[in-house]
C-alpha cells in the first residue's frame, strides 16, 4: 500500500475543491465560448454570468453531499493553483459498481498541455482504486475527434454509437458512448506510466 | 390532415389517471420481482401505496417538460396493465429515451407491449416531432428485445457488464429508431 502516492496530485496539475468566489469569474468566461460547451455536451449551449455559475457550484456541492453518487473536482495547475478545468464522476450506481465520467479544459490555450491527460489519470485511479468501480462510461460527440483520441489512448473503447443523436450546424452527428473496465485499466495502467517515464 | 386519436390502438390505449389509481397498480407490480429485475437496474424496493401516491403527486407538481408519462389500458376488459414514459428529452436535438413496462405478467408475449410501443413512437414522431428515440434493455430480456425489433428498433451497441446480477455481469443493450426508419415501416400508414 503506497500511501505516499497522492490521489490528487500529478506533476503539472492537481485535483482540488471548488473555490466559488474566484472560480465563478473564470468559468463564466468559458461558458461564453460556445465551442467549448458544444465539444463538452449535448445540452443547449448558453452563456452564464458569474452569479449563475456560483449557484451551479452550490447545487453541485449539495448534490455531492446528499446524493452520494457524484464526485466533482476542479483541475488546477501546480504550483500556482490556476483553475484550468473540471473533472467529475457522476451517475454512480453503487450496487453495480458503475459510473460516468466527464471532464473539460475551459480555455483552448490550456488544451494539449498534458493537463487533461494527467487529470484523467488521477480521475481513473480515484474511480477504480478508491471507489472500486467496475466500469466507467464517457459520452463523446462524434465531431469531437480530440476527445475521442484522448479517451481511446487511455484505453476506452466505443461501445455504443447513437446514430444522429445530435443536431448541430444543420447536420446530424452520432453520440458515442465509450467504456473502460477496471480490469482493462489495471492491465494497461503500468504500461502508460512507463511510457511517460515515471514509476 | 386526417385527425387520428394518437392514444388509441386496437388492443390498448394510453391513459393518464389520478395518482391513487396509478399508485395502487404500481404497489402490486413492485412485488413481482421478476418484473422489477427485467425493468430496472436499481434493487427493487417495496414502497407503500401511500408513498407511491405522494411521489407521483410530487412529480406531477414539478411537471418536468422533458417527461411524458402514461399508463397502458387494454381495450378489452379495460385492465390497467403497464406504463410508458419518455424521459431525458433533448428538445434541441429531437432525441429522447423511452421506457415501457407491463406489470401484469399475464399480458406478456401477446403483443400488448409492442402495440403500446407503436403508439408511443407515433406520438414521438408525429406529435413531439422527435428525430430519434433510444431505449436500454437488459441482455437477458430476450422477449423485450424481440418486441423492440418488431416495431423497428435496431441495436446500436452494448454497455459491457453494466450490471451485476446473480453473480454475473450483464450487458445493457442500447437500441434506437430514427424518424425515417419509422416512416418506412409505419404500421398506422393508411394504404
Amino acid at each position: 500500500m503506497d500511501l505516499k502516492r497522492s490521489l490528487f496530485e500529478e506533476e503539472l496539475i492537481c485535483l482540488a475543491p471548488i473555490d466559488p468566489e474566484r472560480d465563478a469569474e473564470i468559468e463564466a468566461k468559458w461558458t461564453h465560448d460556445a465551442e467549448y460547451l458544444r465539444l463538452l455536451k449535448a445540452d443547449i449551449a448558453r452563456p452564464l454570468s458569474p452569479a449563475q455559475v456560483k449557484k451551479a457550484y452550490e447545487s453541485i456541492e449539495k448534490k455531492v453531499e446528499e446524493d452520494k453518487n457524484l464526485f466533482y473536482f476542479t483541475i488546477r495547475t501546480r504550483p500556482d493553483e490556476r483553475l484550468v478545468g473540471f473533472a467529475k464522476l457522476y451517475a454512480i450506481t453503487w450496487s453495480h459498481g458503475t459510473g460516468m465520467l466527464q471532464m473539460g479544459i475551459g480555455d483552448a490555450q490550456d488544451r494539449k498541455q498534458g493537463y487533461g491527460r494527467q487529470a484523467l489519470s488521477l480521475l481513473l485511479r480515484y474511480a477504480f482504486d478508491e471507489l472500486n468501480l467496475y466500469r466507467l462510461t464517457a459520452l463523446v460527440p462524434e465531431y469531437n475527434r480530440d476527445a475521442l483520441r484522448f479517451f481511446e489512448k487511455a484505453g476506452f473503447v466505443i461501445e455504443v454509437r447513437r446514430r444522429q443523436a445530435l443536431n448541430r450546424d444543420g447536420r446530424r452527428w452520432d453520440l458515442l458512448h465509450l467504456g473502460l473496465l477496471q480490469e482493462e485499466w489495471a492491465q494497461n495502467g503500468s504500461l502508460k506510466i512507463d511510457e511517460q517515464g515515471r514509476q | 390532415m386526417a385527425i387520428t386519436n394518437l392514444f388509441l390502438g386496437t388492443k390498448v390505449r394510453l391513459v393518464v389517471e389520478d395518482p391513487q389509481v396509478e399508485a395502487k397498480a404500481w404497489s402490486q407490480w413492485l412485488r413481482n420481482s421478476e418484473y422489477m429485475l427485467l425493468l430496472d437496474t436499481d434493487p427493487p424496493v417495496l414502497w407503500s401505496e401511500k408513498t407511491l401516491k405522494d411521489r407521483i403527486e410530487k412529480d406531477l407538481e414539478e411537471s418536468h417538460e422533458d417527461v411524458f408519462y402514461a399508463m397502458i389500458r387494454t381495450l378489452e376488459e379495460d385492465r390497467y396493465i403497464g406504463f410508458l414514459a419518455f424521459f431525458e428529452t433533448f428538445w434541441n436535438h429531437g432525441d429522447a429515451w423511452v421506457a415501457i413496462g407491463l406489470g401484469e405478467a399475464e399480458f406478456w408475449g401477446k403483443g400488448y407491449g409492442s402495440e403500446a410501443m407503436q403508439l408511443a413512437l407515433r406520438y414521438a414522431f408525429n406529435e413531439l416531432n422527435f428525430h430519434r428515440v433510444t431505449l436500454g434493455v437488459f441482455e437477458y430480456n430476450q422477449r423485450a428485445i424481440r418486441s423492440y425489433q418488431k416495431v423497428g428498433f435496431v441495436e446500436e451497441g452494448r454497455i459491457r457488464g453494466e450490471f451485476l446480477r446473480q453473480g454475473k455481469r450483464w450487458d445493457m443493450i442500447f437500441m434506437g429508431i430514427l424518424r425515417e426508419e419509422w416512416n418506412n415501416n409505419n404500421p398506422f400508414q393508411p394504404g
